[in-house]
């Protein structure tokens, strides 16, 4: 059996993303020369909410892309279902800019390590910065986020969903309990 | 969820149209890391990839080896003239050898039809067709497919007429194989000596007037012609295989379609096509080339990533 339970409802959901637009532009001290890079899937949509946050304060259209980091991944080796390549979409040049990295949830860091392999492989950006929208814990390499959405310690056999309406029909975080047998 | 359904790409015959599809959507991404300026991902890293090649082949041979690079595998290339094979080893011999240097997956040309498929049958390791006598050689046939998708938006519905050889030629038998599982119209126009008498039986319509398939087509997928076909008197001379079946910029503006012509390489300038066509805007053989190196990248990931 599972035991679902809400973290973040529609509402705190916008105030996250809105705090999060904030500390992006705080810490670059404006967007002038900042990009954002979705993390295919969920973390492109979050990378677009983020893009139009940041364009509704600073008034300024902001270069967004996304990637695919499939063919990155340490574990395609014996995987049993061959995830599907969808592509990267990066239309501007990311040499000399500072890219905020986005995926909805940070886990082991293996994701991000693929990321930031896959990013390097496009050009030199002057700083790559990574935002989350859930850090859940459990890390398997030295990798820590710069702009965090929300902290949830979780335990092993619990799942973090980040839902959102692009793709969910809502917005939402939710703590998923796999029931043991 | 997504790999293809077979272990080997042996031949296009009988494919499922899903694993088809499949194949031209992955290259799409592997077309945009050719565009970029480090053209290559860790994908395969530490797989073992061999190049067996028993027939000279340099085009084909470059793009395999070009794709497998640019997945990080480990490439090892194995020509027949300088191997054991001129000792007299037979090919499964050669392949339990090589098998037994732990190999991940082979990329075989062979002058028999067949000998992928019977490479597959006595080795581990994941077998790639390259091109088996007048069998098959689907890796072509794909990037023909992906090109033509990729300039015409479809396949499905398209008229593709295949000029030339078609009786000593794998490459038309795998895009018969594949276009006609993909929904599109195929005939193939040639001289009677070059062309099987059976062949309607594969699903094609047949044209031994090259004006009046050229009239009723959308692509010409022009084959090479073998100089030496000519000394086993399958056709008179060059300069009448020309006059007859030879593609011109005339020809083509006879018809009110822009036709899209594909060249599998390398070509005979002025025979089979001539030079202004084979240069003009009609043509995507360029395209091909680049695409080939993308559509055999896709193999080898699905191939060489799946459980």
């Amino acid at each position: 059996m599972q035991d679902k339970s809400l973290l973040v409802d529609e509402q705190g959901f916008q105030r996250t993303l809105t705090r999060l637009a904030h500390e992006i532009l705080e810490l670059n001290k404006g967007s002038a020369n900042i990009a954002l890079v979705g993390i295919r899937t969920r973390g492109d949509f979050l990378a677009r909410r983020l893009a139009r946050k940041i364009q509704e304060i600073e008034h300024r259209e902001l270069q967004v892309g996304v990637l695919d980091i499939t063919l990155y991944r340490d574990d395609l080796r014996g995987k049993l279902n061959q995830p599907l390549l969808k592509g990267t979409d990066i239309f501007f040049d990311v040499t000399g800019k500072n890219i905020v990295l986005v995926d909805d949830v940070l886990f082991t860091g293996r994701t991000v390590r693929a990321a930031l392999d896959a990013l390097i492989d496009l050009g030199r950006p002057a700083t790559i910065q990574l935002a989350v929208f859930v850090d859940r814990g459990h890390r398997e390499l030295p990798i820590k986020a710069d702009f965090v959405g929300k902290n949830c310690p979780t335990s092993s056999d619990e799942e973090i969903r980040v839902l959102m309406n692009e793709v969910d029909g809502e917005d939402a975080v939710v703590l998923v309990r796999k029931g043991r047998e | 969820m997504m790999a293809l359904s077979c272990r080997h790409l042996l031949g296009l015959d009988g494919m499922p149209k899903k694993d088809i599809q499949t194949i031209l959507d992955t290259a799409t991404s592997f077309r945009e890391i050719l565009e970029r300026p480090i053209k290559k991902v860790p994908t395969l890293q530490g797989k073992t990839i061999v190049n067996l090649f028993f027939e000279s082949s340099t085009r084909t041979r470059t793009s395999f080896e070009l794709a497998e690079r640019r997945l990080s595998a480990d490439v090892v290339n194995f020509s027949a003239d300088a191997s054991s094979v001129k000792k007299g080893e037979s090919l499964k011999d050669t392949a339990r050898n090589i098998e037994m240097m732990k190999i991940d997956m082979v990329v075989i040309r062979h002058a028999a039809a067949g000998a992928a498929h019977f490479l597959s049958r006595v080795i581990n390791a994941n077998v790639i067709n390259a091109g088996d006598g007048a069998h098959e050689h689907p890796t072509q046939a794909l990037l023909d497919m992906y090109s033509l998708r990729e300039r015409l938006g479809k396949i499905e519905g398209l008229h593709v007429c295949i000029v030339g050889d078609i009786s000593h030629s794998r490459v038309a038998r795998s895009n018969i194989f594949g276009l006609r599982t993909m929904g599109a119209d195929v005939s193939v126009c040639g001289p009677r000596t070059l062309i099987p008498s059976d062949i309607e039986t594969l699903g094609v319509r047949v044209f031994h007037d090259i004006d009046a398939a050229i009239a009723d087509a959308d692509v010409l997928n022009v084959l090479r012609i073998q100089l030496e076909r000519q000394e086993s008197a399958l056709f008179p001379s060059l300069r009448e295989y020309r006059s007859y079946f030879g593609i011109t910029r005339e020809r083509l503006e006879k018809s009110k379609r822009q036709i899209t012509v594909l060249h599998p390489g390398p070509i005979n300038r002025d025979v089979e096509l001539s030079a202004d066509v084979a240069d003009g805007e009609q043509s995507i053989i360029l395209q091909q080339v680049l695409n080939g190196v993308a559509v055999r990248m896709a193999i080898l990931y699905l191939l060489g990533t799946s459980a």
